[in-house]
């Protein structure tokens, strides 16, 4: 537990707004007419204050803006957050402060201001390299314009990392390759490449459900992820985890403290964290947020102590999802040796679907696509 | 004491759904057993299945008043399944009411019923129903029954139970026509057990016809076959309510209870008599009813074993005409091997112990009972159950049952019937046609009649076929037991007793159905039907190669535990075998071969 302790913390803030909701977004993201800056400003600081109280004399190794579209925050905001998280908690030297970003034209005006408030790592929503898929995932920006975006996130950040979608329904293996070729080119020292998902409760779903959208076929989706990894681990850019790349030593330290299953602070409407063994939750919705904080210092809408076996599994499914491999201190941090099914463990080796050393669980190339089901298996499932 | 006279007993009985239980509700309602506010359609099918289905699974009986008579009107279940029924109904009777759909005509069960009747030596009163439909034919109708049955239906009653047409003409009738019973009031107690059930009120209640004598209240009676004896603490009748009597007479019909717990000790078919004064000789008796299909019940969940075990006992407790033994399945456990006297009746049961007893169960496939001779004089078994086969160095012959079925139908469709029977082995012995119709009576395999025979015959009729058989006896048969190997290991409650000649196709059939039935796995999963060691069909399931979370975060690792939390209770309802997980859906789907030709 004590070396867990002296970990660095990580921070996520969620910023909940966005200008629309994307088809394929199950996250916690609000359209909404007008939003009172000035109030929303102060119930963050409160939120951060409180939960800062909680986490007493831990060193913070990154901040995550996260959302719904947190490059619509006014940079003020920003500025006021990071300068209060450094008052709360130390920074660690190298802290990594990552904003999730629109690549609009609008938004890569403020990139300089949010760079000044301590931003060093942007990562770019662009989602794809085609316009005719962008309309498709019902993005507002096009190609130009995101591209324009890039290149100035990329003028004022140290440190930029896109998104994009592939296996969408109806692309070719030919137009994917070309696309992701041309992704790398640009030069950015991380990538998140996900397939398309059709998340319950979203408008795709519904599109899926009415027969008006095929997602991709899963083998031929298969076929797209081993070539991905492949070009973009030749390009200098290897897969770290399930759909996140990057050359190495540019990570995002912020991610890897959740599928390392280290602790981290979520403030913020519907913000998750993880306070030594006990899942914090906030309200979700955001004027329920706003009232709970204005009316009792925190959003705070539960918190669950985690058992043994209950750490313990979350830790392996996080800890599998890295290329690391899951380490397997943290589950007997947990004091649950035991929820590794020994048998499961030995039949996944033999399929020669993971690998295991003394010190780790380590899911093997061709295990990463089977992976919810490895983690099914190996918790005894 | 009702004078002989003026008692008339009769049973209704008709095809399925022709409207033996609504006229029932007519013949009630005027005679003023139940009010109008009493009143519900099908008053006498008081199971929830019943109900729902509607359809008559048990015969009921109700005592009527009509013009100074006695009339104990005995309602029957149309379906070939619970035949039993009906022949007991008609033992206690003189004579029946013939009820034909006037737009339907005379079908498979109406034969088998009215050939039944006129065995007993009834009197028989046509009544054509009905005739207030649109399509209603009742000349036509009229004409068939004297053509078909040869039977006079020149004064067939015309009438609509939905309606009330015809109501008092029918009672007038049962009362003109009918015989009333005979029977000595002074002889020694001679009384039919007709039927008996489960009461959680009452106890075991049973059924009688009293033949001679009087049976009493307080009266000490000896069941003459099981050799017991007990005391009559309630005797009675049903209007259809209750009604409690101090005695029956020669003649009526009428229950008893006599502190009897299970409805086992109490053999339907037995004599009544005065355990002081019996009788010297006991009636004939019934005929035993004997399960001709038997499946295996399983549990879904292994946990649920025990109660599946209290379930059947206690649905047994208040009906016997299913059989259970307990049977053990390496591919799905403990469970029991249950005999039904048709399809219908495993569905029902199976149906009653999933709805009335909250079980989820896996039904394997339906089998019939083989006999199976034994190489070097080592002699003769009975098959239950296909997973029992001896090796076949053991069999000397195998012997499979045989129906005669009478199938009706429309000309039209003649030709796609002749080829499902030939398909199934069928051995054609009559064919002859009546106005529209044809009358075809084949020699089956009963093994290919309980193979979803009657699904096929309905849906290339487009359900204007009707189906009756009766058992006729053993054959041999080229047959060989086919197994089903996953991931190569066998599924003893997949396996199949199959003719030789069906073999293949079946068993291609069967793979292909499991390849759609069985996800995908992390390894691939050869599926092979084999007969002894040699394999006749093969699939592969090939490898799973995609599952995965795209996008996993902070906030979600709740969402992710917690699915799979709920994948693990999931895989309750999985079997797991030669490490595959195979869905309880795969064994229920897997048997129902569906569009198979
Ligand atoms: N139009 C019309 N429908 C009727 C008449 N008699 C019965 N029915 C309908 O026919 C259907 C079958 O009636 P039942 O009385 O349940 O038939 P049944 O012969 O008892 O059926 P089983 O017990 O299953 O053999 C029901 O939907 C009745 O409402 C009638 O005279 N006219
Ligand atoms: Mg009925």
């Amino acid at each position: 537990m004590d070396a867990i302790i002296t970990e660095p913390l990580a921070l996520y803030i969620h910023w909940p707004f966005c200008v629309s909701k994307c088809p394929y977004c199950d996250f916690n993201s609000h359209v909404r007419e007008g939003v009172d800056q000035a109030a929303w400003r102060a119930a963050l600081l409160a939120d951060l204050a409180h939960e800062a109280a909680l986490l007493p004399g831990r060193t913070l190794g990154s901040i995550f803006f996260g959302g719904g579209t947190p490059s619509l925050m006014p940079p003020a905001t920003v500025a006021a957050l990071i300068e209060a998280a450094g008052r709360h908690w130390r920074f660690a030297g190298d802290i990594e402060i990552t904003l999730e970003a629109n690549p609009s034209s609008v938004e890569a005006a403020r990139f300089a201001d949010l760079a000044a408030a301590g931003v060093n790592r942007v990562s770019l929503g662009l989602q794809s390299l085609n316009d005719e898929a962008l309309h498709f995932l019902g993005r507002a920006h096009g190609v130009e314009e995101g591209l324009a975006a890039l290149a100035t996130a990329q003028r004022h950040f140290g440190r930029v990392s896109f998104d994009l979608i592939y296996a969408l329904p109806g692309q070719s293996g030919e137009a994917w390759e070309a696309e992701l070729e041309r992704a790398i080119g640009f030069g950015t020292g991380h990538l998140s490449l996900y397939q398309l998902t059709i998340e319950p409760g979203t408008r795709f779903a519904t599109l899926a459900r009415e027969g008006k959208l095929t997602p991709a076929d899963p083998d031929f989706a298969a076929d797209l992820f081993e070539l991905t990894r492949e070009r973009a681990a030749a390009a200098g850019l290897p897969a770290y985890e399930i759909s996140n790349h990057a050359r190495p030593g540019e990570e995002s330290r912020h991610n890897l403290t959740y599928w390392r299953y280290g602790d981290y602070a979520g403030i913020g409407p519907g913000a998750h964290g993880r306070r030594g063994s006990r899942a914090t939750l906030r309200h979700r919705k955001p004027e329920n947020w706003l009232g709970a904080v204005q009316g009792s210092g925190h959003g705070i809408a539960g918190e669950d102590p985690l058992d043994a076996v209950t750490q313990a599994r979350e830790a392996i499914l996080m800890g599998l999802r890295l290329n690391e491999g899951l380490d397997l201190a943290r589950v007997r941090a947990a004091g649950a040796g035991e929820a590794i099914d020994a048998d499961a463990a030995a039949r996944l080796e033999r399929l020669g679907l993971i690998r295991r050393e003394p010190a780790r669980i380590v899911v093997r190339e061709a295990g990463m696509l089977l992976l919810d089901r490895i983690a099914a298996e190996l918790v005894g499932v | 004491m009702t004078p002989l006279d003026k008692i008339r007993n009769f049973s209704i009985i008709a095809h399925i759904d022709h409207g033996k239980s609504t006229l029932a509700d007519r013949l009630i309602q005027r005679t003023g057993g139940l009010s109008e506010r009493e009143m519900s359609a099908q008053v006498l099918d008081n199971m929830d299945i019943e109900k729902e289905r509607g359809i008559t699974i048990k015969a009921q009986t109700v005592r009527l008043d009509w013009k100074g008579h006695v009339l104990n009107l005995m309602d029957t279940p149309g379906h070939v399944d619970f035949a039993y029924e009906v022949s007991r109904s008609l033992a206690a009777c003189e004579g029946a009411l013939l009820v034909v759909d006037a737009a339907q005509g005379v079908e498979a069960q109406t034969l088998a019923n009215v050939y039944q009747s006129i065995e007993h030596d009834h009197e028989i009163v046509p009544v054509i129903n009905k005739i207030d439909l649109p399509a209603a034919e009742p000349e036509k109708v009229r004409a068939e029954i004297e053509e078909v049955i040869g039977l006079d239906a020149s004064e067939a009653v015309l009438a609509s139970a939905k309606t009330g047409i015809g109501i008092d003409e029918i009672l007038d009738a049962v009362v003109a026509k009918i015989p009333p019973p005979k029977g000595d009031a002074t002889a020694p107690l001679k009384a039919m057990l007709v039927d008996s059930w489960y009461d959680p009120y009452l106890g075991v209640v049973i059924l009688v016809r009293v033949v001679d004598g009087v049976l009493k209240k307080g009266q000490q009676i000896k069941f003459m076959n099981a050799g017991t004896t007990h005391l009559v603490d309630r005797v009675g009748c049903f209007r259809p309510k209750i009604e409690q009597l101090t005695e029956l007479s020669p003649g009526e019909i009428g229950f008893i209870t006599a502190q009897i717990k299970e409805v086992a000790q109490t053999m339907v078919g037995d004599t009544i008599t005065d355990a002081r004064k019996p009788a010297a000789e006991a009636l004939p008796g019934f005929k035993e009813v004997q399960s001709v299909v038997f499946c295996g019940l399983f549990p879904v969940d292994a946990n649920d074993f025990e109660k599946l075990r209290e379930s059947i006992s206690k649905l047994r407790l208040n009906d016997a005409s299913f059989t259970f033994e307990m049977e053990t399945s390496a591919a799905l456990g403990f469970g029991f091997r249950c005999g039904f006297l048709g399809l219908l009746h495993l569905e029902i049961i199976q149906e009653r112990l999933t709805r009335e007893y909250d079980l989820d169960l896996i039904t394997t496939a339906p089998s019939v009972v083989y006999r199976i001779v034994l190489t070097h004089g080592a002699g003769e078994l009975e098959l239950h159950n296909p997973a029992d086969m001896p090796d076949p160095s053991r069999i000397e012959s195998i012997y499979e049952p045989w129906i005669e079925a009478t199938i009706y139908v429309p000309d039209e469709y003649l030709g796609s019937i002749l080829k499902l029977c030939q398909d199934r082995r069928g051995i054609q012995k009559n064919l002859t046609y009546v106005g529209g119709r044809a009358q075809v009576t084949y020699e089956l395999p009963l093994n290919e009649v309980v193979f979803d025979f009657y699904d096929r015959l309905k849906s290339i009729t487009r359900g204007y076929a009707s189906f009756d058989y009766h058992q006729t006896g053993y054959r041999e048969g080229d047959l060989v037991k086919m197994s089903i190997l996953v991931n190569n290991e066998p599924v003893d409650a997949l396996s199949m007793i199959v003719h030789r000649s069906a073999a293949e196709a079946r068993g291609r059939h069967m793979c292909e159905r499991l390849k759609d039935l069985i996800p995908r796995h992390l390894f691939k999963i050869p599926i092979q039907a084999a007969i002894g060691g040699k394999v006749i069909a093969r699939e592969t399931i090939a490898a799973l190669r995609k599952d995965v979370t795209a996008k996993c975060y902070g906030g979600d690792i709740t969402r992710k535990r917690k699915l799979l939390e709920k994948q693990k209770e999931g895989k309750k309802r999985m079997r797991e075998y030669g490490s595959v997980q195979i869905p309880q859906e795969a064994f229920i789907a897997a048997l129902r071969m569906g569009d198979e030709g």
